[in-house]
């Protein structure tokens, strides 16, 4: 559970990191404030339905929700066992990360998945 | 120091230098804060990801329950949850961005490109990747 699989782990990590810095500020501020506060227009429930059913927006979405979740279970991972000093909970944290991130992963292809 | 040569042997146990370090080492220096601010920006980001999820949820069950999520995007709580989640994901993109030129070091002709010339591109596409997402979203048939 060591050295071996820390580079695939990294690879994730690092993926990750590029979605989110280049997907989910737009994504936040569209869908979390901009809409929601009135600034612009929110698109219609049909607008967006006919967009997820495109094969291409669902691979993306698909993207976007799993790799920013390893990004965010690597560096959480890390900022609990140096920047908390909480190395004794090691196997557990460990696991709490990386099986948030699949949950999340096999959540996220299940929902895009199944939309109609 | 110098060490046993069997650590067996020895008639007492070495007791290493080793200073403790507070758990709130990181609130001494601003470089600290930020490293941690930096390390923490990914709990906003799994935050961004639950959104899109839930979102992604309600669009599959309807649209009452689309219309019900977007009801519950615009109470109080969650507004603040998405303020603060936007300026710690703005954080990333920019500390991410701006570690490239740290990561890749080009030379052209024998001379380091500058840090921003590396840095820079990314934030180009970043407006236009933006862009994109925006057009898609509200303007797409």
């Amino acid at each position: 559970m060591r050295e071996s699989n820390e580079a695939p782990l990294w690879l994730l990590f690092s993926a990750g990191g590029v979605v989110a810095a280049f997907l989910i500020p737009v994504h936040l501020f569209l869908f979390g404030l901009a809409f929601p506060l009135g600034w612009l227009g929110a698109p219609s429930y049909e607008h967006l339905l006919a967009l997820v059913r495109l094969p291409l927006v669902r691979i993306y979405l698909f993207v976007l929700c799993s790799l920013p979740l390893f990004h965010w279970a690597h560096r959480f991972r890390y900022t609990l066992y140096d920047g908390l000093k909480v190395k004794h909970l090691n196997e557990v944290i460990f696991v709490l990360c990386y099986g948030g991130a699949t949950v999340g992963t096999v959540l996220a292809a299940y929902m895009l998945w199944s939309i109609k | 120091m110098q060490q046993p040569k069997s650590p067996l042997y020895t008639e007492y146990h070495p007791r290493w230098y080793r200073p403790r370090v507070s758990v709130y080492w990181w609130l001494g220096q601003s470089q600290y804060l930020k490293f941690i601010l930096r390390e923490l920006s990914s709990v906003f980001v799994a935050i961004a990801v639950v959104m899109t999820l839930l979102q992604l949820r309600a669009l599959r069950g309807g649209p009452e329950a689309y219309a019900r999520f977007q009801h519950q995007l615009q109470t109080p709580l969650v507004i603040t949850v998405s303020v603060i989640s936007l300026f710690f994901v703005v954080f990333h993109t920019i500390t991410w961005f701006n570690l490239t030129p740290r990561a890749m070091t080009v030379r052209l002709r024998g001379k380091r490109i500058p840090e921003w010339l590396i840095a820079a591109p990314n934030y180009a596409a970043w407006v236009v990747v933006s862009g994109a997402v925006s057009w898609l979203v509200l303007r797409w048939h």
